[in-house]
């Protein structure tokens, strides 16, 4: 696994007008990882991923994909060398039917029988979107919308997808099938993912590597096994019960971190 | 007897009513904006045609000036997009709204200049006279109009339901941001759907001057198919279409039973009704904004 890594950030910046929301970060995804970012809301995680996939162009810094430097390529030339994302809040396509969302999902491919194989693989994943698949996709629970909008990422034969909070508005349990199938889809398909997470707890236990991120910056990044172990990891995002003493205490720690 | 004369003539004048509506409703799903000029490209459209085709111009047969003005004007539509609209990108609708009003003005001018003010007939194969059916007196351009407003609208239907583009623009304008993470060329594709719209315009043009003289006002009629595209619900193409028919049918009448001076407020009073009383449209629950 010594070779260049698949995807490689360096020193991103990327600004909302006068806001910087990415404020120099750096990262690497190895072919065959999951990755996840953890932060709080706000930390500037969607913004990472769109300024990844083409949607927002970076002021500074780098994105290397495969050794080709892509930051600030059209979304659909960024699409077409493989890179997904699957956005926050899933954004189905509403008043289309849920095997016309697969079908844009392969835009940007041609290989007509290889696009029905895998819309015949993304079914064997999500059974529930081969039930529905003449649904309009707007009258889905939202555990199905979720499923759709990572399916419709798969309709591309991804290199790597990006993952914007999948976990976000579903039941717990939801959350762990969800999680089950992206592992699952990563192990047997061999699916690279870069996954950007609240829920820190789900996503270490999937990921293999982990980086935290807090108000546009890289503050911490390790193992995910080592990461789930630590102690700040645990006061912040793994005890979730002290909602009220959290933020004060993250001030006062913070300062470990640098 | 009468009435059903009434009723073809009337469906007829809200065919063309319904294509122009259907060009607002095309342009406003794709961009959220309003194209003041619809009316305005209709007539360009009309005028094209006429200018391929009449004997004292380039006096071509009318089966290639038709489709000919058909593209030219589709042409004309993504052009406007690729030179002029796509350069706003980022100021608010309202801006886009003036300029498409401002353009209503050009286009109506550049044609005074070009073609006249006088009103003109198209040399149009679609206008030979009338059939009798029945004791009925239909006007053939009445009826090639009502048939060639089916076909477009079928076909328009099968290119948004079946093909890999129209999905892409039914896609992009139900939601722009996915459509960009699916790698759609979504500013292509918007400037695509104004050349459909130019294209739509182009259809309503020519059957229009089927019907009757045309001249460089003629394009005003926009207004009534904007209360029609309103009255359809705006986001919906049947509505559109629909409302179209619905505007179209109710002029006749209303001349008929009604005293002068309110028959010609007649389609205004029903798009004042319909904003009161179902603000989203006639058609907004029966099929909800599919393109
Ligand atoms: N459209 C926007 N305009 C201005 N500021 C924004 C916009 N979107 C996000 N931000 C700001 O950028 C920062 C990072 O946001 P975001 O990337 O959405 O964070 P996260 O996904 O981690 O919750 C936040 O401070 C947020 O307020
Ligand atoms: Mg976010």
């Amino acid at each position: 696994m010594m070779g260049a890594p698949l995807l490689e950030v360096r020193n991103l910046e990327s600004f909302y007008g006068p806001i910087m929301a990415i404020r120099g970060v750096s990262l690497s995804v190895e072919e065959g990882q999951i990755v996840t970012v953890l932060g709080a809301n706000g930390a500037g995680k969607s913004t990472l991923l769109k300024t990844i996939s083409g949607i927002m162009d970076p002021e500074k810094g780098s994105v290397s994909f495969d050794g080709a430097e892509i930051q600030g390529e059209e979304p659909h030339r960024i699409v077409s060398r493989g890179i997904v994302h699957v956005p926050e809040g899933r954004e189905v396509f509403p008043l289309l039917s849920v095997d016309e969302n697969l079908s844009l999902g392969a835009y940007t491919r041609k290989d007509r029988s290889a696009i029905e194989r895998d819309r015949e693989m993304v079914f064997e994943y999500f059974p529930i979107l081969a039930e529905r698949r003449h649904q309009e996709a707007g009258t889905l629970s939202g555990g199905q919308q979720q499923m759709l909008a990572i399916g419709r990422g798969l309709m591309l034969r991804p290199r790597i997808m990006l993952l914007d909070e999948p976990s976000l508005g579903l039941s717990p349990l939801l959350v762990q099938e969800i999680f089950a199938i992206l592992g699952r889809l990563n192990r047997e398909e061999g699916v690279t993912m870069m996954l950007v997470e609240q829920n820190a707890r789900i996503a270490l236990e999937l990921a293999h590597v982990g980086y935290v991120m807090e108000i546009g910056r890289i503050v911490m990044n390790g193992d995910a096994d080592r990461l789930m172990q630590s102690e700040d990891i645990k006061a912040f995002y793994l005890g979730q019960q002290e909602a009220g003493q959290r933020s004060e205490k993250r001030w006062k720690r913070k300062k470990t971190w640098r | 007897m009468d009435g059903v004369q009434l009723l073809v003539s009337g469906l007829a004048n809200g065919c063309v009513y319904g294509l122009i509506a259907l060009g607002f409703v095309l342009i406003y799903k794709a961009t959220e904006a309003v194209n003041f000029a619809q009316g305005d490209f209709m007539m360009l459209g009309a005028f094209v045609t006429l200018g391929l085709t009449n004997a004292e111009y380039l006096h071509l047969p009318f089966w290639i000036a038709a489709p000919l003005a058909i593209l030219i004007m589709a042409f004309f539509g993504y052009l406007l997009d690729l030179l002029i609209l796509r350069h706003l990108f980022g100021q608010s609708q309202t801006a886009v709204v003036i300029l498409t009003i401002a353009l209503g003005f050009v286009i109506r001018f550049v044609a005074g200049v070009i073609w006249g003010h006088e009103p003109q007939t198209l040399e149009s194969p679609l206008a030979f006279g009338d059939v009798s059916l029945g004791g009925v007196v239909l006007g053939m351009a009445d009826v090639a109009v009502i048939v060639v407003t089916v076909l477009l609208t079928w076909s328009l239907y099968q290119f948004f339901q079946r093909t890999k583009l129209g999905l892409a623009m039914q896609a992009a304008s139900q939601n722009q941001m996915a459509a960009y993470f699916m790698g759609i060329p979504v500013k292509r594709v918007q400037g695509l759907i104004w050349g459909l719209s130019g294209a739509t315009a182009a259809v309503a043009g020519i059957l229009f001057a089927s019907k009757g003289a045309i001249d460089p006002n003629a394009g005003l009629l926009g207004i009534k198919a904007f209360a029609a595209a309103v009255i359809g619900g705006f986001g919906s193409l049947p509505g559109a279409l629909a409302g179209g028919l619905i505007v179209g049918v109710i002029e006749p009448f209303a001349a008929r039973y009604l005293a002068a001076g309110y028959s010609q407020i007649a389609p205004y009073a029903l798009l004042l009704a319909v904003l009161v009383f179902r603000p989203h449209g006639l058609f907004s629950q029966v099929r909800t904004k599919k393109v």
